[in-house]
């Protein structure tokens, strides 16, 4: 069950430069998020979702207004901490994937792990262990171009958890998916929620995808207008 | 590891650019290589030079002569321990394309400051008991097919008419840079020639070759000889053989300069090239980059991977480079040996082939590099779609 708020989003504002012009994109959003919530962030193409899902995740940077995850003020970090920051509590699920096509799928699962202190045998562990959480024991040594598309999403799901992270942040994550590999993806990412109580915040505009979340948020035009 | 297997495998990702790109630095070290050991052979009687070695030469020029009489006055400066004296023949074989370095000198002074050029016992003797025989080096001997008891006649070109010798010893080097082209035979024989045809030219040396006890006194029995002839018909000039050997390669420095400039801009066309493949290596990897800088990975790690990229094409084409310049340095030394008589690829060159390889690489990563530190995350991202 959800807890008190993991992430905390105040008075948000983010816009683009657009040649000269200055175009807004995120008008002042204030929401929080419990801890092992699983949100989905819906709306069309432009309405901001994918800029205020990069905010949280710390990949962009705010105008004004104030992110905390886990207590730690996110606008306030480096790039360098920042980076760290990321390695340690947020995992990425990405649309097309973004595997490292030359490594193995074991090797895209275990390369966020050089990042910590772990031994050699701990990573694997992990690995091995992410892998099988998400039922691709049996591919760990094809490469991304070996694997369907499912299953490519299934190691980047792998990856995201194989560090344990604060939050996972997805975006898109079935819009590259036929229906049924679509429909293990949320199956995988609902059990993540509910077995691993994995926070998760994605990003979508199919509402198929969005009804596996518990919370629905529309963004239209940069403003946070509904919540169900 | 995986980072160091992700390292190799980007560097041949793109196999056929890869290829062309090694190819380039392996053609681009092979010149730098070639043209740097070219300069070398240029200084190989430099490098060859003895520091207890002294020249003495008229002071007006090297084509004025000096007196043979100098000799003993020589002899007794302190320090010196022996003296010897050469002429320039300059004669040729046949034609005048067959050129190689002659000199009349007097035999045994020349042996026995010349210990780098090796000669058996028996050969030695042999020359010194013959006064129509000569010594040969073992590239020309080998160029003209001579044996020891070949009669070879060679045309003056200094000293006009056709000149008879007996070959009584073919010597080899005792290092790389010893010079195994030389014709040397006895001054006596020339000088008797000489005091029938052209008696003012008799009794008369090119230079003198004096050896020093140390290279300690070298410069003060310089000082004193030079003295000693001062204000005489001929003055002399007295100066270390590496010095001597210099004021001949000064003639020809703006050759060498020109050499070493076109030898460094081949690096930097390839360091052109080179960097070329980086900016597009890590132009169609943006996004990859994006990627792992999302997963927590900062600009120092992207720094390494892309440095290292470079340095493993770069290293792969400048081991090649060094690989050819072994046998194109052969091939090119054989069939220009009248030119070059050393022409041999230094251990100083094979240094500077890795450190031109090694500056390539740097400089072709600085640019990706700072492209990729600087990499926003959100718009490489978006650069994946």
């Amino acid at each position: 069950m959800p807890g008190g708020p993991i992430v905390e989003i105040r008075n948000l504002k983010k816009s683009y430069r657009r040649g000269s012009q200055i175009v807004p994109v995120l008008e002042n959003i204030t929401f929080d998020i419990a801890k092992g919530e699983f949100i989905a962030l819906m709306g069309p193409s432009g309405s901001g979702k994918s800029t205020l899902l990069n905010l949280i995740a710390g990949i962009d940077r705010v105008d004004s207004g104030g992110i905390w995850v886990g207590g730690v003020d996110v606008t306030s970090l480096s790039e360098t901490d920042l980076a760290s920051w990321r390695a340690v509590n947020v995992g990425f699920i990405f649309q097309f994937y973004n595997l490292i096509p030359v490594l193995t799928a074991f090797e895209n699962v275990e390369l966020p792990l050089l990042l910590t202190g772990l031994s050699k045998k701990e990573r694997r562990d992990h690995a091995e262990m992410a892998l099988q959480v998400v039922n691709l024991s049996d591919r760990m040594d094809h490469y991304p171009s070996e694997l369907s598309g499912g299953q490519q999403q299934r190691v980047a799901i792998a990856r995201a958890v194989v560090t344990d992270p604060t939050i996972l942040v997805a975006d898109e994550p079935t819009g590259d998916l036929d229906r049924v590999s679509a429909a293990d993806v949320l199956d995988l990412m609902g059990r993540l929620n509910i077995e691993l109580g994995k926070t998760i915040i994605m990003v979508t505009h199919d509402p198929r995808a969005a009804e596996k979340a518990r919370i629905i948020k529309h963004l239209e035009k940069g403003v946070l207008n509904d919540s169900s | 590891m995986i980072l160091l297997k992700l390292l190799f495998k980007n560097a041949f990702r793109h196999k056929l650019r890869t290829s062309l790109t090694v190819l380039g630095i392996t053609i681009a070290i092979l010149a730098f290589g070639m043209l740097r050991t070219v300069v070398g052979a240029w200084y190989a009687g430099v490098e060859a030079s003895s520091s207890t070695r002294l020249i003495t030469r008229n002071a007006v020029s090297l084509v004025f002569f000096l007196p043979l009489s100098y000799k003993e006055k020589i002899l007794q400066v302190p320090g010196v321990k022996e003296v010897g004296y050469s002429y320039w023949f300059g004669g040729v074989y046949i034609s005048e394309k067959n050129f190689f370095p002659s000199f009349a000198t007097e035999a045994k002074a020349a042996l026995d400051l010349f210990p780098e050029f090796v000669l058996p016992e028996s050969e030695k003797n042999a020359f010194l008991r013959d006064r129509k025989s000569a010594v040969v080096g073992r590239k020309t001997a080998k160029r003209f097919g001579w044996k020891k008891g070949d009669i070879v006649t060679l045309k003056g070109t200094i000293f006009p008419g056709n000149w008879e010798f007996v070959i009584r010893g073919i010597y080899r080097g005792a290092q790389k840079s010893t010079d195994e082209t030389q014709f040397i035979f006895h001054w006596n024989y020339l000088n008797e020639s000489l005091k029938k045809t052209a008696p003012y030219r008799a009794d008369k040396v090119g230079w003198f070759l004096v050896g020093v006890k140390s290279p300690n006194v070298a410069a003060d029995v310089a000082v004193a000889i030079d003295k000693m002839f001062k204000n005489s018909l001929a003055e002399t000039i007295t100066e270390t053989e590496k010095a001597f050997q210099l004021s001949f390669i000064s003639m020809t420095e703006a050759i060498v300069v020109v050499i070493q400039l076109v030898s460094i801009i081949v690096i930097i066309i390839i360091m052109v090239v080179m960097a070329n493949t980086m900016a597009m290596t890590v132009r169609e990897r943006t996004g990859e980059y994006a990627i792992m800088k999302t997963l927590g990975f900062g600009g120092w790690h992207m720094a390494g991977l892309i440095f290292g990229e470079s340095l493993v094409i770069a290293t792969l084409g400048s081991l090649l480079g060094i690989a050819f310049t072994f046998p194109a340095a052969k091939a090119f030394g054989d069939s220009l040996s009248q030119f070059f008589p050393v022409f041999v690829v230094s251990e100083r060159t094979i240094y500077k082939d890795m450190a031109a390889g090694f500056i390539v690489a740097v400089v072709a990563a600085v640019f990706p590099i700072w492209r990729a530190i600087k990499l926003k995350v959100a718009d490489g991202l978006r650069s994946i779609g």
